[in-house]
């Protein structure tokens, strides 16, 4: 039985959130409060053992169900001491003791939010949580998905359902055409820089326009990713054919043809006449590839105005920018050229299909051969946990998503870029623009 | 319940975010206890000295957006382990507030223009807080100057913490 079967009520005026709230609505207790039931919930190795521990602790160690439940280990791993191993061993015991079938160990394990959706786990019109921020990622596939704390995390566990205050929803309309050298990463990096950090808190942010209908997956999921830096609950953008064409061989056994899916996500999009919050329009014509030059992922100015800034690292992963395109767009910046001798490179492919994918193209020669240590999939610089933090003073041009003080290490500066920018500025030593876009006789 | 009153700390500044509340190196830890000497370890702040600025209070007064970021709960339990149950700013980060409310702790937010005359009257004296639930006010008293200001508690907010948290209160109801 295909979960979405097109009864999704007859109330107009709803965007894409309020349908899904009301398809899982298992409570209002207060007013502008709902109580939802959880099609996933999804767990790592940080923040769900002292839920497990709690757990265990009240007497309740319990799973509402195995099958929904997706766990991984990807902040540290391999476990980098004894206290990143015992995180893992929790989460592991607690996955066999439960018959959790989809956990990932190392060898099949990768960053939650590039691995979760490629093994098709997100679908149109679910609800999902998950002890992670980032979490809005999945909102690219039309599902309401949020961040949320341990203890959410925990009744999510032990009950399948989570609270959250009925969230308005912010349009942004993405129109205009984006030039050469500029991604998916300048774009939300532009539109953060207008929301302001707090610029969506409590709200959902709804994609959409002709840029977004242009998108691949991956280029939607970076847009949703980074929705929480303007402090949204969750970006999502309406599931269309390309959404039907990426999830096609988790899906293919629920509807006769694609065609048929496609007519059942549309039942998910927004009424016409649907109440946002507030619409803006973002044109992003005359966009030019941009980075953050504070603590703060809202200071952001074109990489042009940052030329000349030395970088010691280059920083390509993460569930921002670590998917086969992003690898696929630094490699072609990278192909024939090697690495500034002051820069390290670090590229870490977000998943192990990423990986094989990136090596049967050739990309990770390409890395290899300019210069690059080729990482396993991992979150671990991004937080400054492992596999790459900085030292005092040091600064990185970085694929990631946040930019705070000490966030790759005590004392270091981080600049958010795109997958080509931080390849380039490799190349260069300092901050750079992807060479597509530089002019003759510009300043390299 | 837990206690909501005692000394006051001042944070002058918005956008706090959770890896100065708690930097991510301390996320390997597995019990809230041992995050206590690490609350606001890498926040710069002129002023605040950490493990000295926090010793000894109960209650912080901040600016906006606080506790942006990470979704670690983390955040909540560094502050919950060193006694301090209240957090009182312009705004929060959706994630941060509603995981103080799942803790059975305040997280609440008054109008920017109370809290910059809360700076203003009580940010360089020794300040006590006392909150009192039922009419919803808060009084702030340093030295022979006192103040009541009213503070909105929405009602789930309230029945998380009178619950003692959402464990408890999802467990009663679902």
């Amino acid at each position: 039985m295909p979960f979405l079967d097109g009864h999704w009520g007859d109330a107009m005026g709803r965007t894409i959130t309020e349908k899904i709230f009301e398809r899982h609505r298992v409570d209002s207790p207060y007013e502008g409060v709902r109580v939802i039931r959880l099609d996933v919930v999804a767990c790592h190795e940080i923040t769900t053992p002292i839920a497990i521990n709690d757990l265990a602790a009240r007497g309740k160690d319990r799973v509402f169900d195995p099958d929904r439940i997706k766990a991984v280990i990807d902040h540290v791993t391999p476990a980098k001491d004894s206290k990143t191993a015992t995180q893992g061993k929790i989460l592991r015991d607690w996955a066999r003791r439960h018959g959790i079938r989809d956990f990932f160990d190392i060898g099949r394990n990768g960053v939650c939010h590039a691995l979760f959706p490629e093994k098709g786990f997100i679908r149109p019109g679910y609800t999902v949580i998950m002890g992670d921020s980032h979490t809005c990622t999945y909102g690219a596939f039309g599902a309401f998905a949020a961040g949320v704390g341990t203890t959410d995390l925990e009744v999510g566990i032990l009950k399948g359902v989570c609270a959250f205050r009925l969230p308005e929803t912010l349009r942004v309309e993405i129109g205009g055409t984006l030039a050469e050298g500029v991604y998916a990463k300048d774009v939300i990096l532009s539109i953060i820089a207008r929301l302001g950090v707090n610029g969506a808190t409590n709200k959902v942010i709804e994609f959409g326009g002709p840029l977004v209908a242009a998108m691949s997956m991956e280029e939607r999921m970076t847009l949703c990713n980074m929705a929480v830096e303007a402090g949204g609950t969750c970006g999502i953008c309406a599931p269309d054919q390309t959404t039907v064409d990426y999830l096609w061989e988790f899906i293919q056994g629920d509807y006769d043809d694609k065609d048929a899916a496609l007519e059942a996500f549309a039942a998910l999009h927004p009424c016409p006449d649907a109440r946002y919050g507030e619409v803006i329009e973002h044109d992003v014509s005359g966009l030019e590839p941009l980075t953050t030059f504070g603590h703060k992922p809202d200071q952001v100015k074109p990489v042009r105005e940052m030329i000349g800034q030395k970088i010691d690292q280059a920083y390509i992963g993460s569930c921002t920018n670590g998917r086969i395109e992003d690898l696929r767009v630094a490699a072609e910046e990278l192909r024939g050229r090697r690495i500034a001798p002051t820069v390290r490179g670090i590229v870490s492919p977000a998943t192990p299909r990423i990986y094989r994918q990136a090596l049967a193209e050739g990309l990770l020669a390409v890395f290899m051969d300019a210069g690059f240590c080729v990482s396993n999939p991992t979150c671990g610089a991004c937080l400054g946990m492992s596999n790459g933090v900085l030292a005092e003073g040091e600064v990185c041009a970085a694929t990631t998503n946040r930019n705070f003080n000490g966030r790759m290490g005590i004392g270091g500066m981080v600049h958010l870029v795109s997958p080509a920018t931080a390849a380039a500025s490799a190349v260069a030593g300092h901050l750079a623009p992807p060479t597509r876009t530089r002019q003759q006789g510009d300043v390299r | 319940m837990k206690n909501f009153g005692g000394n006051v700390l001042f944070l002058n500044r918005s956008d706090i975010n959770t890896d100065e509340i708690i930097p991510a190196k301390y996320l390997t830890e597995i019990t809230k206890e041992a995050l206590e000497p690490h609350l606001l370890e890498d926040l710069c702040l002129e002023g605040f000295v950490p493990g000295k600025s926090t010793r000894d209070k109960q209650v912080v007064i901040t600016r906006a957006n606080f506790g942006c970021g990470s979704s670690r709960e983390h955040a909540p339990w560094a502050f919950e382990v060193n006694g301090i149950h209240v957090v009182i700013a312009e705004s929060f980060a959706r994630i941060f507030r509603q995981n103080m409310f799942n803790c059975g702790m305040l997280a609440v937010e008054l109008p920017e223009e109370v809290i910059a005359d809360l700076f203003a009257r009580f940010a360089d004296r020794d300040t006590r807080l006392a909150t009192d639930l039922g009419n919803t006010t808060f009084t702030l008293s340093a030295q022979d100057h006192s103040l009541t200001v009213p503070f909105n508690l929405p009602p789930f907010d309230r029945a998380l913490v009178e619950a003692g948290g959402w464990v408890e209160y999802a467990d009663a109801h679902y």
